[in-house]
């Protein structure tokens, strides 16, 4: 790891473990935004890692945002992080301002792009719809790629600009509806060279795979301790064997989720990431059903009440799984490309640097 | 919780301009063999195979030079591994030789027995087996039974190993024996021996696998002798060692790579235009493909490292062999045929070689169980 990712990482963990408490994300399940802890994670300069630093970020690789972004899904923070650390990047790579607070970005339904056209006074307007925006209501900004002149645009969006219907997921974080009705745009330019207008499912996938790697480290750990504590017929259940397996079986679909997520974010640091983000989308959701499986079952029905803090990472892993594109979809996308490819690259495609 | 240590590695420079040459050997070494004998994998044995990988100093990559080896890294090794199970290379000849006898010796041998032995596993004449397994010893391997008494300068050994792969095809074996009975502990007194297997008490009898093979046996000694010089380490050193062996055993991509014949040949059934589901399937298989490449490089860099990486190595073997058992299921579940020996398309008759293969793949090496066992040990539960 980098020193900026070790850096990031103890920064990270310290201030989740103090802030990101059963009581905060209770609070924000009742629609209370979390103001203390986005700002301290502002002060802590861990909000927009991939920006370079003339824009007023940390000018690190996505190598280092990942350790922030898993540790959002470890600790279940309650903030829209990661999207604000792709919005960011996105902002960054077509070389506009990133602002200050909680940025988000907007996925689109189906293959119906958002559009930018040119308002008077040499602007631009956007139009179209965005659902499933996380903290869409919320969020100071959205960040949106859209199909503008010649080619992918981002776009940055002020809160208030577009229509909002909420709704929220499973983990009961706000996923809202935006419709974008000739809304007026605070910036927009032309997308990296980088960016394709499917960037925004792209890499929400990306963040999306980490966050369910560090949900399923906290299914593991919370569920090896309880095994030590919890006693029956007179001895911790950890010690009979069903239970010690079953946990074996979980750690090793952490560890193969957490491998698939972290070497997706490396490959993006060198070249288009697609095939190792549809992997690790595809990986970690897997271990997301089976893991969060094999915790409830080990937690017996303590895990099953709301008292109990474990649904805060099962809840998130059962909805993450499906958001930015679910296992199947990244499969066939995935297995379409290996299909066209053919059998005879196969190999050498994945050990392709 | 750090219990595990995966992290991404990047593979050397030389790694890459190596795997070339590989490549290279290999489309010209392999033609255009069918997938079904690609499919044996290291189960092909091949002493000429061997040997050509021998004269090209591919055998003991990483070994010191004196003994005949390259001196390169784990990684280089790595690479070559990978690029041999790939291909379908028929490598089992030397495989156990330079996977764990060779670094066993490098590690706990005599000069004298590194001298002896090394140089000729590196041009790949000398083959091995592993004499760890008994009929009442499986899982248990520290109950083993078969005796080695001190006798005259060496030992007489009485007693029975068993699944003795390719035994009847290699000169030597590194045997597990009981040399000492310490009562209530049966980690203590066993130690490791070079086993010469033409010796005389030395008898080996085929065990035909469920396909009708002829790949592993049963070793029986009676009265053999084997003289003191080939005794490996000290006397009662023996489960640290085997321990350390097995590890090595238990490291390497061939835990994570047995089904990949299937999926080369499956991914060419669907086509460059497949439908939905079978999309799908080929889509999860390549995840889990590139996953567990990235997992089993990592154990390897964490031996480049000098780490000792036993419980990853677990985990991928646990997680690898489960995936490896998957994909002849997945191919039933995708398509309308039937697995076949003789006659049928090559996804038939890959798809019926891997099917009667993959029960045994979470069995060799330490089962499924002792794995899980191993692991949640790492996991503070045992
Ligand atoms: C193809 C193949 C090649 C082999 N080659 C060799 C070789 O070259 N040399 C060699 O020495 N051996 C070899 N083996 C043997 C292999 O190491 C053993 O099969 C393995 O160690 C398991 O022992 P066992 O078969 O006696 O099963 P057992 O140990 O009897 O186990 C039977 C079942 O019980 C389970 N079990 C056992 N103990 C426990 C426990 N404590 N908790 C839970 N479950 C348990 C096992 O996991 C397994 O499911 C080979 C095996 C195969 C299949």
């Amino acid at each position: 790891m980098s020193e900026l990712g070790s850096l990031l990482a103890d920064t990270v963990t310290r201030l989740f473990n103090n802030l990101v408490t059963k009581e905060l994300i209770e609070s924000a399940e009742k629609g209370v935004w979390p103001d203390k802890l986005w700002r301290a994670l502002e002060e802590g300069g861990l909000t927009l890692p991939l920006v370079p630093e003339s824009r007023g970020g940390a000018g690190g690789a996505w190598s280092d945002a990942h350790v922030v972004v898993r540790a959002a899904g470890k600790h279940a923070a309650p903030v829209p992080l990661a999207e604000t650390i792709v919005a960011g990047w996105l902002l960054g790579e077509a070389a506009l301002e990133v602002p200050l607070g909680p940025l988000t970005i907007a996925p689109v339904e189906g293959d119906e792009p958002l559009r930018l056209t040119r308002a008077g006074g040499g602007g631009w307007k956007v139009s179209g719809t965005a659902s499933r925006v996380p903290w869409g209501g919320a969020a100071a900004h959205v960040v949106v790629v859209a199909e503008g002149d010649g080619g992918p645009m981002v776009a940055l969006v002020a809160r208030g600009a577009a229509r909002v219907v909420s709704d929220r997921n499973l983990a009961l974080e706000p996923r809202d509806t935006l419709v974008f009705d000739g809304a007026p745009v605070v910036a927009a330019a032309a997308a990296g060279r980088r960016i394709g207008v499917d960037a925004v499912i792209l890499y929400g996938a990306l963040v999306r795979a980490a966050q369910m790697a560090g949900a399923l480290e906290s299914l593991l750990e919370q569920s090896a301790r309880y095994a030590t504590e919890r006693r029956q017929f007179g001895r911790p259940i950890g010690n009979f064997q069903a239970i010690q397996h079953n946990l074996a079986l979980l750690a090793g679909h952490t560890a193969a989720a957490g491998m698939a997520a972290q070497h997706a974010f490396d490959v993006a640091d060198h070249t288009d990431p697609r095939r190792a983000v549809a992997a690790a989308k595809v990986r970690c959701g897997e271990a997301a059903g089976l893991g969060a499986g094999i915790a409830h079952q080990v937690h017996g029905a303590i895990g099953f009440t709301y008292e109990h803090s474990l649904h805060f990472s099962t809840r998130r892993l059962w909805s993450w799984r499906a958001e930015f594109g679910s296992e199947s979809r990244w499969a066939q996308a995935l297995g379409r490309a290996a299909a066209a490819r053919g059998a005879e690259h196969l190999w050498a495609d994945l050990t392709a640097r | 919780m750090s219990v595990f240590h995966f992290e991404v590695r990047d593979l050397p420079p030389e790694g890459e301009a190596f795997r070339e040459e590989v490549r290279a050997f290999l489309r010209q070494a392999m033609g255009d063999r069918p997938s079904v004998r690609r499919a044996r994998s290291w189960g092909g044995f091949d002493p000429d195979f061997s040997k050509k990988l021998g004269a090209r100093g591919w055998i003991g990559l990483t070994w010191p030079k004196r003994y005949g080896g390259q001196e390169r890294s784990f990684l280089e090794r790595y690479v070559l591994l990978e690029e041999l199970l790939a291909a379908g290379a028929p490598a089992g000849a030397h495989w156990v030789a330079e996977r764990q006898s060779g670094p066993l010796l490098l590690r706990f041998g005599t000069e004298a027995q590194r001298e002896r032995f090394l140089p000729s596993i590196v041009r790949g004449e000398t083959y091995f087996a592993i004499g760890m397994s008994e009929p009442d010893s499986g899982s248990d391997l520290a109950s083993i039974r078969t005796r080695a008494v001190p006798k005259d300068g060496g030992y007489v050994v009485n007693g029975t190993k068993v699944w003795t792969s390719n035994a009847h095809r290699c000169q030597y074996a590194i045997a597990l024996f009981r040399t000492a009975v310490v009562p209530d502990k049966k980690h203590e007194g066993l130690s490791q021996f070079l086993v010469d297997l033409k010796s005389p008490g030395i008898a080996i009898r085929p065990i035909i696998d469920l396909a009708g093979s002829h790949h592993f046996n049963e070793v029986v000694f009676q009265d053999a002798f084997v003289p003191e010089d080939m005794r490996v380490g000290g006397e009662g050193d023996g489960w640290k060692q085997v321990t350390t062996e097995l590890a090595f055993e238990r490291s390497g991509p061939e835990r994570y790579l047995s089904s990949i014949a299937l999926i080369l040949e499956l991914i060419h059934h669907v086509g460059p235009d497949p439908e939905p589901r079978a999309a799908e399937a080929v889509g999860r298989l390549v995840a889990q493909l590139t996953t567990l490449r990235q997992m089993s490089l990592s154990v390897a860099g964490m031996l480049q490292a000098g780490q000792n990486p036993n419980l990853e190595a677990a985990v991928v073997k646990d997680v690898g062999t489960t995936f490896e058992q998957s994909v002849p299921e997945l191919v039933h579940a995708l398509m309308d045929i039937e697995p076949t020996i003789d006659s049928g398309s090559d996804l038939q008759q890959t798809l019926g070689y891997l099917v009667q293969r993959a029960p045994s793949f979470s069995l060799r090496g330490g089962t499924r169980e002792v794995l899980r066992g191993i692991i949640a040990r790492g996991l503070g539960l045992r």
